[in-house]
């Protein structure tokens, strides 16, 4: 443990970059003070990821003050769970600004100021150790990114802005309420003791798992709460699509694997039926969504909530396999949907216009433009090689040690995924170049290469050695599913003594 | 009990009510031109009047018509801001429009100084005497925009639902007297303790509820709202808004958790009803409003809910949120009107939410405070908004008020759709025309103040906290 805050580093040097902005206007200014911030964040984030200790299953880097008083801090810390997300956000940020570069003209300096401080909530969501914190991050994110919508978006912009904040917001508050509830039952909100002894009553941990569940799985999306996304996701400016499909999506999981599954272990296994249900309807349904769609980006919208099925369900079989899975799913899903809409976003850039039929027979003027998508078609695909193969194995494995019927049923989504992936692919980018407004389209320019090239490296190389992401998370994640056999276990213990209690009198 | 003692309990009242006449006379002396002085003049005395309370003595005076605590204190100082910032507000006001009388200064005073009783008394007659003594100083500021038609209508409407709502409140009074032989707050606790909750206790306690509701906008006594805050001079409805509001609720919680611990289950159910109704109506009700004003008077009726529900607690932790609440609300709801102020055209004021469209690229400094605000008012993090809601809801949550909790935080999502329509028209429009350039030093002072207040209220929550804390538990050890 250092003598430098590293996590409070990290989650607010991105607000220091946006009072910057504020004190040096000037639409040049601000594309280059916030490119810097978010690289230096992202340096930072490493540092983070170097001293971390990955032989430790506990948090790390822990920071603690006091803050509103009565069992209430600020309380910051990572474990093998959190830090590879905080990675994550801090490595995606330089490339949304960098995306945004020329793609947004008006309102420059406002709109990096949104990105920065999204990315201080963000991060501060993955470090928070107090629940009373972790809910005014996870909050706070909202106002930004309703902004980013709502003043950088496309046509229906307004529309989708307030849907997704009035969906995230309605499933938060209830969320907020048990926190309420888990503070006057245990006097804390430290999750840090939240989790060293979580045994709430099971007909508490049934209403606290609902109320938790409101919130992530309208976060996650989970189908039937997942409408929203698809709306933000057409209308939100390039740079905004990759932040919520990237990691605005991945808040949910975590939450999941963070507070759900530890912290109310009775629930988790009563409610685990439900969970895979839905998960398995969301693969199947929404796959066969995504394969009528006409708009590029809702197409990759409906294929996240399906990846997104993948991780729910992973994560609720309390497998070693399938929790990793889950997490490196999330963690894939997030550079490759990312980069997908960075994909989107380039031609939109120079057609403005996402009807899949406005295209076909890129290859014809944009071969690396077509080689990029490539990669990044079949890692969502999930083809082996790509970072996209090892989430959706090992959660489909964690599936089958689980439940097979729950396997057989999301593997079919697995076909489903390449069904419409490749569907896409064959329409923008095969063919025979007939379109008037393609004849002239320009390949990806230097600084469009700059962008993908590190993302294709990250998705392949991810794909043929996933250890690193292994090394930081098999700990945790040991650790998680232990606790939650224990406390299920003391939860059962409890049980069964009322019950020969009752017999006996 | 010496008389000596009872006047250093009361010192920064009769220190109020000594200015306020010196004010009047120096006012009358000096004439019209007087005004800006004599607005100076008042919010120098509502400073020394804070001075006094913050180091003034804890007791009680006058044979327990009056107590000076923790919770008086706290109360009084945000009276006391919330005073001084509309006088603030108001100066500007009418220079602008050429109408600066200097009555309006010494009606105010007199109004924080009938506020200042309100909170410190603690028998049903000492309330009800502060209680009047700022209703008919209201009366007047309601009013006071006197060649302005809809500003007299919203006096005369004012004064006689007021006037209304005082007949039912004293009639609540004289049944409590008569079922328990006291007006003493705790007199009649003790009645109540030895001898039960009696039908007519009852009674008297849903006419004096009533009346109290009133005061505080609650529904179902809510109607007077809107118009008397769409009529009333804009500085006048902040005062309304601010320290009139402080000084009922707080009122409010004395007059039911110190006379009537032990009727908790009767009234509780009352507070939670009025509460519900307050928050749905609030947020509903705001949905459909043109009129910036109107919309403030519909989210202070649902703020009001909120707060109520707090009260509803019944505890030291529901007094906590409250006083936290007030807090918070007092110094939004300040920059708020500095900002409607600021709302004015070629030279005239203008009050549709229309013609704030656009504003974030006509003027973004007012548009940044202006939105940071209302996202604050719907209770969002990181700002100051949150923490207010947080700590009622927290209280109710502790008292087992699940449900209505729950129905709250449903309010407040309604809710948040007016307060981001409001922002969605600042920042998504098309530009309206730009409002008139100047923004008197004042205001603007009082909107960097709310702004940094709101923003920042995050990362120095506890000290506030503490003094609520320990204010609260002044009132219910």
């Amino acid at each position: 443990m250092s003598g430098l805050p590293l996590l409070s580093l990290v989650t607010f040097v991105p607000l220091l970059g946006g009072a910057l902005i504020l004190v040096l206007p000037g639409a040049s200014n601000a594309r280059w003070i916030a490119l810097g911030t978010t690289i230096v964040t992202f340096a930072l984030s490493l540092m983070v990821w170097a001293s971390f200790d990955n032989s430790n299953p506990g948090f790390q880097l822990v920071e603690k003050l006091n803050w509103l008083g009565g069992g209430i801090s600020y309380h910051m810390g990572v474990d093998g769970i959190s830090m590879l997300f905080v990675v994550l956000t801090a490595g995606l940020m330089p490339f949304c600004i960098a995306a945004s570069w020329e793609s947004v003209e008006k309102r420059v300096a406002e709109y990096m100021i949104a990105f920065l401080v999204l990315e201080t909530m963000m991060i501060g969501v993955f470090c928070a150790l107090d629940l009373v914190l972790f809910y005014v991050l996870f909050e706070a994110g909202l106002i930004p990114m309703f902004l980013i919508i709502g003043i950088w978006g496309g046509k229906r912009r307004v529309y989708a802005s307030f849907k997704f904040f009035l969906y995230t917001f309605v499933g938060s508050v209830l969320m907020l309420l048990a926190i309420m509830s888990m503070y006057w039952y245990t006097g804390t909100t430290d999750i840090v003791a939240l989790l060293a002894s979580p045994h709430f009553p099971p007909q508490m941990q049934i209403w606290l798992w609902l109320a938790f569940f409101a919130s992530f799985a309208v976060k996650m999306p989970m189908w039937p709460v997942h409408t929203w996304l698809p709306d933000a996701h057409v209308e939100a400016p390039t740079a905004g699509s990759v932040i919520l499909a990237g990691i605005l999506l991945k808040m949910g999981g975590y939450g999941f694997l963070r507070f759900s599954l530890p912290m109310f272990p009775s629930a988790t296994e009563f409610f685990g039926p439900m969970v895979f249900t839905m998960s398995v309807v969301a693969i199947i349904y929404t796959s066969l969504v995504a394969l009528a769609q006409e708009d590029m980006k809702k197409l990759i919208a409906y294929s996240s909530v399906a990846h997104m099925g993948f991780v729910t369900m992973g994560i609720f079989t309390l497998t070693h396999q399938g929790v990793e899975g889950g997490i490196f799913q999330m963690l894939s899903h997030g550079v490759v949907s990312g980069a997908l809409f960075l994909c989107v976003g380039v031609v939109y850039d120079r057609i403005h216009t996402r009807e899949i039929s406005a295209y076909g027979g890129l290859v014809n003027r944009m071969p690396i433009y077509a080689a990029f998508f490539l990669v990044f078609t079949l890692a969502n695909v999930g083809l082996p090689g790509t970072s996209g193969f090892i989430g959706e194995f090992l959660t489909m494995l964690g599936a089958y040690i689980h439940n097979s019927w729950i396997a057989i049923f999301s593997a079919t989504g697995v076909i489903l995924s390449a069904a419409y992936a490749l569907y896409l692919y064959r329409r923008i980018i095969f063919g025979t170049l007939v379109k008037p407004a393609l004849m002239t389209i320009q390949d990806l320019t230097a600084r469009e290469i700059a962008i993908l090239a590190p993302l294709v490296v990250i998705t392949i190389a991810l794909g043929v050695y996933p250890q690193p992401v292994f090394n930081v998370t098999t700990p945790a994640v040991a650790k998680l599913i232990q606790d939650n056999k224990t406390s299920l276990a003391f939860d059962h213990a409890k049980k069964v003594a009322i019950i020969q209690k009752a017999n006996a009198q | 009990m010496s008389l000596q003692a009872d006047i250093l309990v009361l010192l920064p009242e009769l220190t109020l009510a000594i200015g306020a006449m010196v004010l009047l006379l120096t006012g009358a002396i000096m004439g019209e031109k007087s005004a800006p002085v004599i607005s100076w003049a008042a919010i120098a005395l509502l400073a020394v009047a804070g001075a006094l309370v913050v180091t003034g003595q804890t007791g009680g005076a006058f044979n327990g018509a009056f107590v000076a605590d923790g919770f008086s204190r706290f109360a009084k100082v945000l009276i006391l801001i919330g005073a001084a910032l509309s006088i603030l507000l108001a100066e500007e006001f009418f220079s602008t429009i050429k109408l600066s009388r200097f009555e309006l200064p010494v009606l105010m005073v007199i109004a924080t100084l009938g506020m200042m009783l309100m909170v410190s008394a603690s028998s049903f007659l000492s309330l009800y005497m502060g209680l009047e003594l700022q209703s008919l100083a209201l009366y007047v500021l309601a009013s006071f925009n006197r060649d302005h038609l809809r500003s007299t209508e919203a006096g005369l409407k004012y004064f006689v639902l007021g006037a209304l709502s005082s007949g039912m409140l004293l009639y609540g009074i004289s049944l409590i007297y008569g079922f328990t032989g006291s007006v003493e707050f705790g007199q009649v606790a003790t009645a109540i303790f030895d001898n039960g909750v009696s039908l007519g206790i009852i009674f008297g306690m849903v006419f004096l509820v009533a009346g109290l509701a009133f005061k505080v906008s609650a529904v179902p006594f809510h109607m007077w709202t809107p118009d008397v805050y769409e009529g009333a001079p804009t500085p006048v409805t902040a005062y309304f808004a601010t320290a009139a509001k402080v000084a009922a609720l707080c009122l409010f919680l004395r007059a039911i958790l110190v006379p009537f611990p032990d009727a908790i289950n009767q009234w509780r159910q009352i507070i939670i009803f009025i509460s519900i109704l307050s928050m749905a109506l609030g947020a509903v009700a705001a949905l459909g409003q043109k009129n910036i004003k109107r919309l403030m008077a519909y989210s202070s009726i649902g703020h009001m809910g909120y707060a109520l529900l707090g009260l509803a607690a019944g505890t030291a932790l529901g007094v906590r949120g409250v006083l936290i609440y007030l807090a918070i609300y007092v110094f939004t709801n300040l920059g708020v009107f500095a900002a409607i102020q600021a709302m004015r055209r070629s030279g005239k004021a203008v009050e549709e939410i229309a013609d704030l469209a656009g504003l974030a690229r006509t003027s973004p400094k007012l548009a940044l405070v202006f939105s940071m605000l209302f996202l604050s008012l719907a209770g969002l993090p990181p700002l100051a908004g949150f923490f207010a809601k947080f700590y009622v809801f927290l209280a109710a949550i502790q008292a087992g008020l699940l449900w209505p909790a729950i129905l709250g935080v449903m309010a407040s999502a309604i809710g948040l759709v007016y307060y981001l329509r409001l922002v969605k028209i600042m920042y998504f429009d098309e530009p309206a025309p730009a409002f008139d350039g100047e923004i008197g030093i004042g205001s603007r002072a009082i909107l960097v103040i709310s702004g940094v207040f709101a923003l920042l209220f995050i990362f120095a929550a506890s000290p506030i906290i503490t003094a609520a804390d320990t204010a609260a538990k002044a009132l219910l050890p």
